[in-house]
């Protein structure tokens, strides 16, 4: 069904590519997903020194966010809906792996923050001064109807004037990022088919 | 998925239909409101978890052991439900109980639920264990997010929308704004919506950390507030259009008549100054329900009690309603701070208040903050409650506020 | 160890546990304020500070309001440890 929203741009981030609407904007054979992401920031000169004390999950969404971001003309009235499968596990691990040892008992703060799914929206609206709309959902694999469902409400009923939606999920180093930004100018139109056919891409 | 139709009808307020809430100071709605009525506090020293933080942290535990959980729901023993899955689905039953809802056949019908910790209850109990013992591998699979949910669903045999929210502490509050979202649009005709967290040494170590939590019973709003209690629970409410509630002559417990929710784009777990996403989220929820700050009666606060939160949230209110601040209180003095739990636990206390008209104490409360002077409720009181505006208010910036009216 | 010393050891412990990735020894000056408009850290930076004094150092921060005072900046940080520490 057309529903008069387009996407207008999207970001897949899987096995050592970053493709930016279908073309390779960087690409690294990186063994683990640290030295990865740690490349995509410089390569992609994002310039934020705070990216260092985030967690995997946040970085992941924070770069995909990012180079779509910046791409566009964006207002604080832009919602963020996120989802994945793994909530926070990966962060989570370090957690209770640092609580486990009686004799070196020594929890982060640093480290329990990124114990929520959500707080990589929280980083991304903090750099882009984004006052809108956020929810974090947890599916059992990629939900393109749902998704649908939320941007298709926030964009008609006029609560945002643009969605960033997606999926990003991340558990030790398998990581696999699709974020997309929904709005009334694009090329595509933001349909469930179009959604799944882009998740799949490059 | 069977193809119901669902009803769009003009006329398409949100109505409350039933609750269920299990939580430190009751195991049903009644005796939760028994405990408000009569100043009960469930904080106390930790009692079901062994934890090296025991003589620094008072918690809101829920009475009941895991063994009487499964009893009652009629579980054996060799199920691998998580205490979060056990106290989400006691209060779902009651919830579908109090609505009179035995079928899922005649209505689409959705479960929106959230949680922070998931099976993590479980799984750091077994987690040691996993090698070399069957009876704790069976939680290994219970472990995710999404688990509590789906065993609950399976329970009571829904299977036409459900869906886990996960944003920290305003986690249920989303979702009960998602499920009257579903509902006004018609894309579902009744949704059971609400979330559950147990208590578990991952979370108790990790607000230690964060040096956030008090060794006293919390006091919201207090000046010389110290720091937060942890709690536990879970809460449901079912919606259901309205055209639906009055063709099933359904009792209507209240209306959800505004929601909204935003980002305070500040810090990963800190409240700015000016509580921005507060104030976005109340200012906005109040334009849905078309209603004026004057108009509302009755706020139950986020309040946590940590010397942020407090201020973050006492700033935002009085930028909505300037001096007019409304009756206030906070009812974390009673139940502990229930994290992904708070904000259907709270929304089942503001339903009461409006069925009671009577607004609930903000327990332990002495002397008014300085930069605010604000000064919560401290003794019952009975007044007229039309409308009530509850805030939850979680990390990473998420901070929803849902507003009932009465029917 | 000399309060000189100290200090270096602060700044290479600050720069790793804060994860300040694009910061050297060099860069962070002794009197340079840690917070607020200096070094820019924040508040769960100073949790952090209050978990590494008490891993390397075995001094217990039960308030974290002591630590505005203690981590001023590192010749105050530094000074505070030598005195506990009768270093």
């Amino acid at each position: 069904m057309n529903s008069g929203f387009k996407i207008k741009s999207f970001i897949n981030i899987r096995n050592g590519i970053i493709s930016f609407n279908n073309t390779i904007l960087f690409e690294d054979d990186a063994n683990n997903f640290k030295d990865f992401i740690k490349k995509a920031y410089k390569s992609l000169d994002i310039d934020y020194p705070k990216f260092f004390k985030m967690d995997n999950l946040s970085k992941l969404a924070f770069v995909a966010a990012d180079v779509l971001l910046n791409n566009i003309n964006i207002d604080e009235n832009t919602a963020v809906i996120l989802s994945n499968r793994s909530s926070s596990l990966d962060t989570d691990r370090k957690h209770q792996t640092s609580i486990s040892d009686a004799k070196n008992y020594y929890p982060s703060p640093s480290v329990f923050v990124y114990t929520l799914p959500n707080i990589c929206i929280g980083e991304i609206c903090i750099k882009h001064q984004l006052f809108s709309e956020n929810s974090f959902f947890i599916f059992d694999t990629f939900n393109p109807e749902h998704l649908w469902i939320q941007s298709q409400y926030l964009l008609k009923s006029g609560k945002a004037n643009r969605v960033l939606c997606g999926w990003i999920d991340i558990d030790d180093s398998k990581y696999d990022a699709f974020v997309y930004v929904v709005e009334s100018q694009g090329e595509l139109h933001h349909t469930i088919n179009n959604l799944k056919k882009l998740y799949l891409c490059p | 998925m069977q193809d119901k139709k669902t009803y769009k009808t003009t006329s398409n307020r949100v109505a409350v239909t039933g609750m269920g809430i299990i939580s430190a100071i009751g195991n049903s709605v009644e005796d939760n409101k028994a405990a408000l009525f009569s100043y009960k506090s469930g904080i106390k020293p930790i009692s079901k978890i062994l934890t090296i933080h025991a003589s620094q942290i008072q918690v809101g535990e829920v009475s009941s052991s895991n063994n009487t959980l499964l009893t009652q729901l009629q579980l054996t023993p060799d199920t691998n439900f998580t205490r979060t899955a056990l106290l989400g689905l006691t209060a779902v039953k009651e919830a579908l109980n109090n609505a009179k809802i035995i079928e899922f056949d005649t209505y689409k019908t959705g479960l929106i639920s959230s949680t922070t910790v998931g099976g993590m209850d479980k799984t750091e109990q077994h987690l040691k264990q996993y090698k070399t013992s069957l009876e704790s591998q069976k939680y290994i699979s219970s472990h995710h997010a999404g688990d509590s949910t789906q065993k609950i669903a399976n329970y009571i045999g829904i299977n036409d929308f459900t869906t886990t929210i996960s944003t920290a502490c305003s986690s249920a509050a989303n979702a009960i704004m998602l499920g009257a979202r579903l509902i006004k649009s018609g894309k579902l005709d009744r949704v059971i919506v609400g979330g559950t967290d147990a208590l578990s040494k991952f979370t108790i170590n990790g607000f230690k950390t964060l040096m956030i939590l008090s060794d006293q019973l919390c006091q919201p709003f207090d000046d010389n507030r110290k720091g937060l209690n942890l709690g536990e629970g879970a809460a449901y409410l079912v919606l259901e259009s309205e055209f639906i509630a009055k063709k099933e002559k359904q009792s209507i417990l209240a209306y959800v008549s505004g929601y909204a929710n935003a980002n305070d784009a500040f810090h990963q777990t800190a409240s700015s100054e000016n509580g921005q996403g507060a104030y976005l989220a109340m200012q906005k929820a109040l334009k849905i329900a078309k209603i004026k700050p004057e108009q509302i009666d009755y706020i139950n606060a986020h309040g946590t009690a940590t010397p942020n939160n407090d201020l973050s949230e006492s700033v935002a209110i009085k930028r909505v309603f300037g001096d007019q601040v409304p009756n206030l209180s906070s009812t974390k003095a009673n139940t502990g701070h229930t994290l992904a739990a708070s904000g259907a636990i709270e929304a089942v206390f503001s339903v009461l208040a409006l069925q009671e008209q009577t607004v609930f104490p903000n327990l332990n409360f002495k002397s008014k903050m300085k930069e605010t002077m604000l000064t919560p409720i401290t003794k019952i009181k009975k007044t007229e409650i039309k409308h009530v505006l509850s805030n939850s208010f979680g990390f990473g910036g998420n901070c929803s506020t849902i507003i009932f009216s009465k029917k | 160890m000399s309060i000189t010393k100290l200090r270096l050891e602060l700044k290479e412990k600050i720069i790793e546990q804060l994860n300040l990735v694009e910061f050297s020894v060099a860069d962070i000056d002794d009197n340079t304020a840690l917070f607020g408009d200096g070094l820019g850290l924040d508040s769960i930076d100073a949790l952090e500070l209050i978990v590494m004094l008490d891993k390397d150092y075995g001094i217990q921060l039960k308030d974290p309001k002591e630590g505005k005072e203690i981590f001023k900046s590192i010749t105050v940080l530094a000074d505070y440890i030598a005195r506990q520490k009768n270093i």
